[in-house]
């Protein structure tokens, strides 16, 4: 999968499923606050990536992640992994 | 002790989605009964069923409250708001007030299902995300309906079977009445999904006259041949007199009477001195004659023995005073956990509007019910008090009494 794809992929269910405002989604934007994350919210997060992109990530991979930019680069890190492991 | 008043009512069921639809379906005896086929696929020996839509809350609630609701819990929510509009009753007040909430509900079958088959599958519990533990408890009506609407006082559901609604009721009547709570959101709700009575089904108390579904529930009928399952929710909510006055809100009845009692017998088998001491300890409580009850909203959920017995008990309190009674149960279903709240909201709508809904297919009685004063049709009546009867598994009774304000 394309970064670009993966990227998009990302900003539809957080668009559909935690309900953020498209404009909102700035890659250099804080994640957490702009989507308002609670303690909750990071599981179904765990939830929505796992049934998107088939890996299950740790809950404490969170706490290096700050904007939307980190965000894509991790999933996108951990995509190209599961291909090439 | 302080007088206690209903000054809130909200519905969500099978035969209307507010209060003005069910009103228009109780005057007409129309029936929320169909026959579902996906249950005869999954081995359900009744396909029967009361049918309603889930409410659509994108863009009603936010996401976090959303992700917590079980199917049930959306019914409780929009009779909530209902009833809160109906009580005058803002989240201003709520803000300022220590409101509290009592909620019947008895079970939560498709959260845990749903969990269990993804636990089973992804051998991680995390993959059941953030919503399903406030999904699968019994008290999930209350916990949610308690965080969305910010309720700063009781806060407790209430387990009684088909008796829970009748009980969160009248255990917040009693909490009011010692100057414990000022004002209580009370009800009950109850899921209607496949998951949710397949185990119901499987002690053959469905009615399976599956070729003729809004004539199958017949409670009191002699050829009556057992319950349809059924839900919703229903909220009633109710205050001090002194609390309604000092706020100015219009007052829609009064309870006067609560009873309860445990068979003390078997876990499903009916008794007919159980809910004889429910109905006495309810008059008791009222202080008043049987002959000043007008109506009598019947628990009777079409099955033979049920129905029979409860015959027999409304006939040795009433016997003399050949009250009205029908079952509403007739066109809803049996509304379970929900049960007991409803048949308030509906005979409220009853005494409001002076009439008595019938009890539909009541064709023939049989010895038991032939001693009642069954309404087969809708008599137009003005109801100054009536009494709604719930019995639950496990042999548990209630029984409440309601008048209509006068100033």
């Amino acid at each position: 999968m394309e970064k670009v794809d993966i990227i998009e992929k990302i900003n539809g269910f957080l668009v559909e499923e935690f309900e953020v405002a498209p404009e909102k989604i700035i890659p250099e934007a804080n994640l957490r606050e702009t989507l308002e994350l609670d303690s909750l919210d990071y599981i179904d997060l765990v939830v929505v990536i796992e049934s998107n992109f088939g890996f299950k990530v740790k809950p404490e991979d969170f706490v290096a992640i700050s904007t939307f930019q980190n965000f894509y680069e991790y999933v996108n890190d951990r995509v190209a992994e599961k291909v090439n492991p | 002790m302080e007088r206690v008043v209903i000054t809130g009512i909200g519905i969500y069921s099978c035969i209307g989605k507010n209060l003005s639809e069910v009103s228009e379906s109780l005057h007409k005896g129309r029936s929320g009964i169909i026959l579902d086929l996906l249950r005869k696929e999954m081995g359900y020996r009744s396909g029967l069923t009361g049918v309603l839509e889930r409410p659509q809350l994108k863009g009603v609630l936010d996401r976090r409250a959303r992700v917590m609701l079980p199917e049930q819990g959306e019914y409780a929510y929009i009779a909530t708001i209902e009833a809160l509009k109906v009580a005058g009753i803002d989240q201003d007040y709520l803000d300022r007030k220590e409101v509290g909430i009592i909620y019947g509900n008895d079970s939560s079958a498709q959260p845990v299902i749903e969990a269990i088959d993804i636990i089973r599958e992804k051998k991680d519990t995390m993959m059941v995300g953030s919503g399903s533990v406030f999904q699968v408890l019994n008290s999930t009506v209350n916990m949610n309906l308690s965080t969305i609407f910010r309720l700063k006082g009781v806060n407790f559901g209430v387990s009684a079977a088909c008796a829970s609604g009748s009980h969160s009721i009248g255990l917040a009547y009693t909490l009011i009445r010692h100057g414990m709570q000022e004002c209580v959101i009370c009800g009950g709700a109850q899921e209607t999904n496949i998951y949710s009575m397949g185990n119901f089904d499987a002690l053959g108390a469905f009615s399976i006259r599956e070729n003729d579904p809004t004539a199958a529930s017949r409670p009191f009928d002699r050829d009556r041949d057992g319950l349809i399952p059924s839900g919703g929710a229903a909220t009633v909510i109710i205050e001090s007199l002194k609390s309604a006055q000092a706020r100015g809100a219009t007052i829609l009845g009064e309870v006067i009477g609560y009873g309860f009692s445990s068979n003390g017998a078997h876990i499903s088998n009916p008794s007919v001195d159980g809910p004889v001491r429910s109905l006495e300890m309810a008059v008791r409580d009222a202080g008043i004659p049987t002959s000043e009850i007008d109506y009598i909203n019947a628990h009777a959920t079409s099955t033979p023995g049920g129905d029979a017995s409860e015959a027999k008990a409304i006939d040795t309190v009433f016997g003399k005073d050949k009250t009205l009674v029908s079952s509403t149960k007739s066109m809803t279903g049996h509304e379970c956990w929900m049960a007991g709240a409803s048949e308030i909201v509906y005979s409220m709508l009853m005494m409001q509007e002076s009439f008595v809904a019938p009890n539909i297919n009541f064709e023939n009685p049989d010895e038991d019910s032939a001693q009642l004063n069954i309404a087969d049709k809708t008599i137009n009546k003005n109801i100054s008090v009536f009494l709604s009867n719930s019995f639950g598994f496990g042999g548990t009774n209630s029984s409440l009494i309601v008048k209509k304000w006068t100033k």
